[in-house]
């Protein structure tokens, strides 16, 4: 998510093949270290949507179709 | 006599004063806040109305039908709370389910839906610093699809991370009232429709 510009893709990737992989994990790394928090949609068992926060790479399940980066949150006024 | 009339006319209108200059100083302020230049460099009301379509695209495909009806509808989105004893410590609802409502660009209202009793605001932004195009403020919809993933993926660290208030702070409970009661309606709304839907279709 982009202020001024709504969804970007950053990357994408096959997380099976090797050099794809790696340059999702770089990805996700520059994302997170510029200050963005990701997180996975899903659809729980029950039906239900949610999203799942991914701390690392390891966080987001191997069969995830994306995860969207969006700005830290911080307390508004 | 005089002396006493010029007494009495300089304390009514010193009295006077102290009622009438609080009220004259916010007008004051009032009308120079609607004057004052706003910074507008780089903003691009094009750009801004097709980013706004592209997140509503994005959250349409992140969120249930229902709660994407809600928001086209209503302008928020609910969302149940999933902590056991409500969102701060020392709360107890008696095991009463808590939830939020969700506006763009507003505090998150926490409230009780059996009573329609406001608990609390949650101030929290998400600004981009980078300002990429020109702006740190997301999208409307955008803006609504981080508090919903940071709420519904870790709603402790986002309680937590914002500022909590007393409701009434920035929206009118008035407001959010309504909007409960709109919401009663839409879902009830939504009900009857479910139901002549089902009950239109028989077996041959």
């Amino acid at each position: 998510m982009k202020p001024g510009h709504g969804e970007v893709l950053i990357a994408e990737g096959d997380i099976d093949v090797p050099a794809e992989h790696d340059a999702l994990v770089e990805q996700f790394r520059a994302q997170l270290d510029a200050g963005m928090w990701a997180a996975v949609p899903r659809a729980t068992a029950a039906g239900r949507r949610e999203a799942r926060m991914a701390f690392s790479f390891d966080d987001v399940p191997r069969d995830a179709e994306r995860v969207i980066f969006f700005p830290r949150a911080a307390g508004g006024r | 006599m005089l002396l006493a009339l010029s007494a009495s006319a300089v304390v009514i209108l010193v009295l006077l004063w102290e009622v009438a200059w609080p009220v004259a100083a916010e007008r004051l302020e009032r009308w120079r806040a609607r004057r004052a230049l706003v910074e507008l460099d780089g903003y691009d009301p094009g750009r801004e109305r097709r980013a706004e379509q592209r997140a509503r695209g994005l959250l349409r495909s992140c969120v249930n039908e229902e709660e994407w009806a809600m928001y086209r509808e209503l302008g928020f989105i609910r969302v149940w709370g999933g902590l056991a004893a409500g969102p701060e410590r020392g709360d107890d609802f008696g095991g009463a389910p808590y939830a939020y409502l969700i506006y763009p660009h507003k505090p998150v209202i926490a409230y009780l839906p059996q009573t329609r009793r406001l608990l609390n605001e949650y101030c929290v932004a998400f600004p981009d610093e980078t300002r990429p195009y020109g702006s740190a403020r997301l999208p409307d919809s955008d803006d609504v699809l981080a508090k919903w993933m940071a709420l519904t993926g870790d709603e402790r660290r986002l309680v937590a991370t914002a500022n909590m208030h007393l409701p009434g702070r920035q929206i009118d409970p008035k407001q959010v009232r309504r909007d409960l009661w709109r919401l009663t309606q839409w879902e009830q709304a939504r009900m009857r429709e479910r139901q002549r839907g089902a009950g239109g279709v028989h077996a041959p």
